[in-house]
């Protein structure tokens, strides 16, 4: 189902504009918080005195300028010994203040760093036990931005913007009263200037905003079609595209221009603008200053004036900071959610109570379950009384009128009623979307019947435990997923536990052996990518020798063997029935002739079984079957 | 290698000159200001003269609206530049890989080429911008400052040159194994994606194997080593600003006592030495210079991260294609025959396994040509060195009697069509698809090629018919129809040889044999070569071949082969067993 549900997936939600801040998303995040509650009120208290220390500093010039340098002009034989004593002092504020900020930076780092493994482990635990049903629904980018683009903002945030805004806002007040306590007027002054700054501030950063939407867009654009055309790239060669190619190209990226330019503009300006504005409101403290000194307004005195202007240094700074950390913060707020909404997703449900044990007959022809492996396996059945039945596996599956869909409003398969008895081989033939591959979904209860009911050896699947019923099914599907890691480690994913020469000897069933052997490094050889250096067949055959390794009772091949060319198809076809041998398999075949040995085929259309018997039966019929069996008919 | 991308600088140098420029008059202006100041509370505030005050601050102010002007202006230019170069640089790059062989694409790979053609230039844009500005700014900005203080006091700023070096040299410290640490972070990043990304593709094996907790487990793994690393980082990190912090209160304080002590020496008499507006400029000195050292050594692990960006962006830049023109080409294809005369190819030089091992063959034109072969038999190679997608290795390739590498690139491939195993549709209408074959397509000529590829009837199905939008990839259509799309698309080329690479694999065995009949009926004089895993595709040509490992296993008629090669029939056999095919 995977391969037609990718269509109607949901595209990424990009914010647009300033969204709100979430507060039950910044909650949640704070909650994060408890267990670090030592080192964060450490991390609060730590940037107190840092910020206290940069504001005593700059107190300081005044006490200099008017308790020292003042007095001491006036002094004939000036005694500098009250000045080193005060700079002692202020030494050891800074002292503390350097250490505070060493200390605060530090724990945050083991705060937020801490958080973000939390984060991200139980992203991935949680995502683990989602029903496959969250993996159609939602793109593969879309899920994999939220442990990159997603956690990336936070990260940012936790370690940069959250400690960051901290010191600001507690700087910002401390300089306040500081400067308060100098002079009222001249605070006055500095309270016009920056509301003036923020102004400005906001309207160029509105602007930029607007252009970065659609700088947004045009790269988007543009790298959209740099990948579809690369890709194609091959197709462009041999229609000798290549200039036309390139003139779309042209077009598209003087766009993409254009708008970069104007988004970066705006951005660009809005640092030297808030810097000469600061520059402009110590300027003009000067002379207000100056002016309210000459004329003997509100005591201001000549080292109140420098330690203000130093103040005012320490003012404007921390609000513009705060003002572009709001931001940073805004857009991991949007991430955190998107991170929450992945965590709050409902997780695959399991009533299962059935459990599937290794067994063995005992002497009096009884089933008991047992450690070890005897290559028999029970089906273990609580009862209410408290005894327990032992049930032998043997694969027997059957369907009654079994309706499914994916979605309620859209029934995929319709009265679905098969019988498959221990040791039979049932194929399903059908056209892409018939609804093969929903059946053996149901199956392994990839996916919750509508209606109806499926019987595994008597039980209803589902009683039976997800796991255990899922260890009991092999299956190998068109799509080959191979993991990065060696070839035996692949074939190992099979059964964790497997030695070597299982492993060997799994790949020998399913005609992998020489192939892997050929290989530069044999079984050795790691594969990455998704064992992009192999071909397709070849990849089929390494999972083929992982479900053999895993040597489970019932198989399920969808197009299993798509990919390897007829003759060596032939050659795996024995492997595979020979390990098939007394066991159930399901198969869905493209090619007729992996099928034609079956001891049922059914051909599905539209969701319903139209035909069922084996092979002579149905040619026998002259419907469908033959109709594809002669070529008359297209299975795509 | 930088020379190699400020090529794409061109009509951009301008920009990339004045914005430098701009940021040095700002600098200066910022500079000046606080030795301005200082005459200002010396002159003015100190002195009680009111005219003074004004007339320096207005002079102050100016100068400050001036500064702002040149920094806007020195923002605008660098937008200008950088957004400029990425543009020139996506352009140059873009047109370089137009012109890359088969070879050079499948060197890189395509999603190699995508991420250097986008990510790494996003990179290298702000790179180009950070350099022009802040790189610029950050040393101008520290010798102005400090020319300055030792202008304004020549006893006291010796202070900066103690300072100064300890803090270049805890920050580079900081930086450089930070950086080393990053680096490694980056790496197990990407493992870490990779890890989520397989198990996200894989998530129904993941299931069915019940590998949920071992998928967890390995992902704890490499989640836990990226925060240690990661934490080892930011600590190193964490130095930065407690550095910052002791360079700053240290000179500060230095200056306070030793600036106090020359006051009291000079009356605080600005014609005898230092005075209290001194002192105030020097504290400003001191933020200047430090501020800017610290902002050097942010904007040098930034570019020094995006150096990997610029090395793969170079590489696309200076990989040269394989495949050139000849000196003086021929543009005409005379017929559609073929000839391989001793063809030994290998892909890569390194590779030690020949592709295509010793084949001669010769084809007349007009001729069908089969070819069968297990996969990995090298039948795609064989064909795609005809439209010398790949040159041959030791031997020649002659289509018309040429060699083709005497070809004219372009003409050659005009006259061969290929149908790729791998084809693609790209988004846009149907018509505009199949336009790729001849841009100037009447819809008459279009209908009679789909035709002939048996598609007209399924698209006059469509609602939209001919102007039916592709998805991007031709997801929306099936993959039989893909194929005969692309069959269509390659028809319209009129072409004097027709390659099918396994084209009609998803065609039901009936249409196959009608695409074959209208071939034969309606192209009679086109060279059509045929791969194809099903035998019925094959088996009325009038030559097969029979692949086997990089070698001609056989050659002839289905009669001949089923008679005298093992190998033909055993395909025909196992494909007879289960009857046609679907």
């Amino acid at each position: 189902m995977s391969r037609t549900t990718h269509g109607a997936m949901r595209g990424r939600s990009v914010p647009i504009g300033r969204p709100k801040l979430d507060k039950a998303t910044m909650n949640r995040l704070l909650g994060y918080l408890k267990n670090y509650k030592f080192r964060f009120t450490l991390v609060l208290v730590f940037i107190c005195l840092s910020a206290m220390a940069n504001v005593a500093g700059s107190m300081f010039l005044r006490i200099v300028i008017d308790d020292y340098i003042t007095p001491l002009l006036s002094q004939v034989s000036p005694q500098f010994g009250g000045l080193l004593r005060a700079v002692i002092v202020m030494a050891c504020i800074y002292l503390v203040g350097i250490a505070a900020t060493f200390l605060y930076n530090r724990t945050m780092v083991v705060i937020s760093q801490g958080i973000q493994k939390t984060i991200r482990d139980q992203m991935f635990a949680h995502m683990q036990k989602l029903p496959i049903r969250y993996f159609d629904t939602h793109t593969h980018g879309d899920i994999m931005s939220r442990y990159t683009n997603d956690t990336d903002t936070l990260r940012q945030m936790l370690s940069m913007s959250v400690p960051q805004m901290f010191s600001s806002v507690v700087t910002i007040v401390a300089v306040f009263c500081a400067m308060l306590y100098t002079s009222v007027y001249l605070t006055v002054l500095v309270v016009i200037v920056v509301f003036f700054i923020l102004r400005c501030m906001k309207f160029i950063a509105g602007r930029s905003g607007k252009y970065f939407l659609k700088q947004q867009e045009s790269l988007g654009d543009v790298n959209g079609y740099i990948e579809e055309m690369i890709h194609g790239q091959k197709v462009v060669k041999v229609f000798c595209h290549e200039e036309k190619a390139e003139e779309v190209f042209r077009k598209k990226n003087d766009e993409l221009c254009e708008n970069a330019t104007k988004a970066n503009k705006y951005a660009n300006i809005l640092m030297p603008i808030m810097m000469n504005l600061g520059n402009l409101q110590y300027v003009l403290i000067a002379i207000v200053g100056g002016v309210l000194a000459v004329n003997g307004i509100g005591g201001l005195t000549l080292g109140a004036i420098a330690s203000f202007l130093q103040l005012s240094k320490s003012f404007s700074a921390p609000i513009s900071q705060v003002s572009q950390q709001v931001n940073a913060v805004v857009m991991a707020m949007a991430g955190a959610k998107r991170i929450f909404t992945l965590l709050d997703e409902e997780v695959e449900q399991d009533e299962g109570y059935v459990t599937l044990v290794n067994a063995k007959y005992t002497e009096d022809g009884t089933l008991t379950e047992c450690e070890e492996h005897t290559g028999i396996w029970a089906w273990k059945q609580p009862k209410e009384d408290g005894e327990v039945e032992y049930t032998k596996l043997t694969g027997d599956v059957r369907f009654f009128d079994v309706d499914f869909g994916y979605t309620e409003d859209k029934i995929v398969l319709h009265n679905i009623t098969l019988y498959a008895e221990p040791g039979q081989k049932v194929a399903f033939v059908g056209a892409t979307g018939a609804g093969k591959t929903t059946i053996t979904n149901l199956i392994n209860r990839f996916y919750d019947l509508a209606d109806g009911k499926i019987r595994y050896d008597g039980i209803n699947i589902n009683k039976i435990h997800k796991s255990d019923l899922r260890r009991s099914l092999g299956i190998v599907l068109q799509d080959v997923n191979l993991f990065t890691g060696t070839v035996m480690d692949n074939i190992r994913y099979g059964k964790l536990d497997a030695t070597d020469e299982e492993c060997i000897a799994a790949a020998k069933l399913a005609n992998a052996d020489s192939f892997i052997r050929m290989l530069p490094e044999g079984y050795n050889t790691i594969l990455s990518g998704d064992g992009s250096g192999l071909s397709q067949g070849q990849r089929q055959l390494i999972s083929i020798a992982r479900a053999a390794v895993a040597d489970p009772p019932v198989m399920i091949l969808d197009e299993a063997t798509s990919s390897i060319d007829t003759r060596t198809e032939a050659i795996v076809q024995r492997g595979m029935d020979a390990l098939m041998k007394g066991r159930t398999v399901f198969v869905i075949a493209h090619r007729l002739s992996t099928i034609q040995n079956a001891d049922v085929i059914m051909v599905l259309e539209q969701g319903r079984i139209i035909e069922r018997g084996d092979h002579d039966r149905l040619i026998e019929e002259k419907g469908r079957y033959y109709q594809l069996y002669t070529g008359a008919f297209e299975l795509e | 290698m930088v020379g190699c991308l400020l090529k794409s600088v061109r009509e951009y140098k301008k920009a990339s000159f004045l914005t430098p420029f701009f940021v040095t008059c700002e600098v200066v202006l910022e500079v000046l200001i606080p030795m301005l100041m200082a005459k200002l509370i010396d002159f003015g505030i100190e002195a009680g003269d009111l005219n003074y005050i004004l007339k320096m601050g207005g002079a102050l102010v100016v100068c400050c609206i001036v500064s702002l002007i040149f920094g806007a202006l020195s923002g605008k230019y660098a937008a200008d530049a950088s957004a400029g170069v990425a543009k020139n640089l996506r352009m140059d790059m873009y047109h370089k890989v137009q012109g890359y062989s088969f070879s050079n694409i499948d060197k890189f790979s395509a999603a190699s080429i995508v991420t250097r053609l986008t990510t790494d230039i996003t990179n290298i844009q702000n790179a180009y911008q950070m350099i022009i500005r802040i790189a610029v700014r950050s040393p101008i900005m520290l010798i102005f400052a400090l020319f300055m203080a030792f202008q304004i006091n020549s006893h006291l700023a010796p202070i900066f040159v103690i300072a100064v070096p300890i803090l270049a040299v805890g920050l580079w410290l900081i930086a450089s194994n930070a950086k080393v640490i990053f680096e490694r972070v980056f790496h197990t990043y990407d493992e870490l994606n990779n890890v989520v990304q397989e198990n996200l593709h894989g998530i129904r094996v993941v299931k069915s194997f019940v590998r949920e907790e071992h998928e967890t487990q390995k992902f704890r793994k490499v989640s836990e080593v990226i925060f240690q690393d990661f934490s080892k980082a930011e600590k190193l990190l964490a130095f930065n600003a407690p550095l910052m912090q002791f360079c700053a209160y240290g000179c500060m304080l230095l200056i306070s006592w030793l600036g106090a002590k020359l006051i009291v020496q000079s009356g605080n008499n600005p014609a005898l030495g230092m005075t209290t507006g001194d002192l105030t400029s020097m504290f400003s000195y001191t933020m200047q210079i430090l501020m800017s050292l610290m902002m050097f050594s942010m904007v040098f692990v930034m570019i020094t991260i995006s150096y990997a960006s610029m090395e793969r962006a170079v590489e696309i830049l200076q990989e040269e294609s394989d495949i050139h023109n000849p000196e003086s080409p021929v543009y005409e294809v005379e017929n559609g025959s073929i000839s391989f005369e001793n063809v030994n190819f290998r892909y890569g030089k390194r590779a030690d396994k020949l592709c295509l091992d010793h084949i001669n063959l010769t084809i007349p034109s007009g001729a069908t040509v089969g070819i069968i072969g297990g996969t990995g038999s090298s039948k795609s190679t064989l064909v795609q060195l005809i439209p010398r997608l790949y040159d041959v290795t030791e031997g020649c390739v002659k289509v018309g009697g040429r060699d083709v590498r005497e070809y004219d690139v372009e003409a050659l491939r005009e006259a061969v069509a290929m149908v790729l195993q791998k084809n693609v549709l790209f988004s846009g209408t149907i018509k505009d698809n199949l336009r790729w074959g001849d841009e100037n397509a009447t819809d008459e000529e279009m209908e009679r090629v789909c035709r002939l590829a048996q598609a007209d009837e399924f698209i006059q199905n469509f609602p939209d018919k001919y102007d039916t939008y592709i998805e991007q990839g031709g997801t929306n259509v099936s993959g039989g129809q893909k194929q005969r799309l692309c069959i269509a698309r390659a028809l319209l080329k009129k072409p004097k040889i027709l390659i099918l690479d396994d084209s009609t694999s998803a065609v039901d065995t009936k249409t196959d044999t009608l695409i074959r009949k209208a071939f034969k009926e309606e192209i009679p004089n086109t060279t059509k070569i045929i791969i194809a895993q099903r035998i019925s595709s094959v088996e009325d040509a009038d030559i097969i071949l029979v692949m086997d490992d990089g070698k001609i296993n056989g050659m002839g008629t289905h009669e001949e082969l089923l008679q005298n090669n093992q190998i033909y029939r055993e395909v025909y056999e196992s494909q007879q067993k289960g009857g046609l095919e679907g």
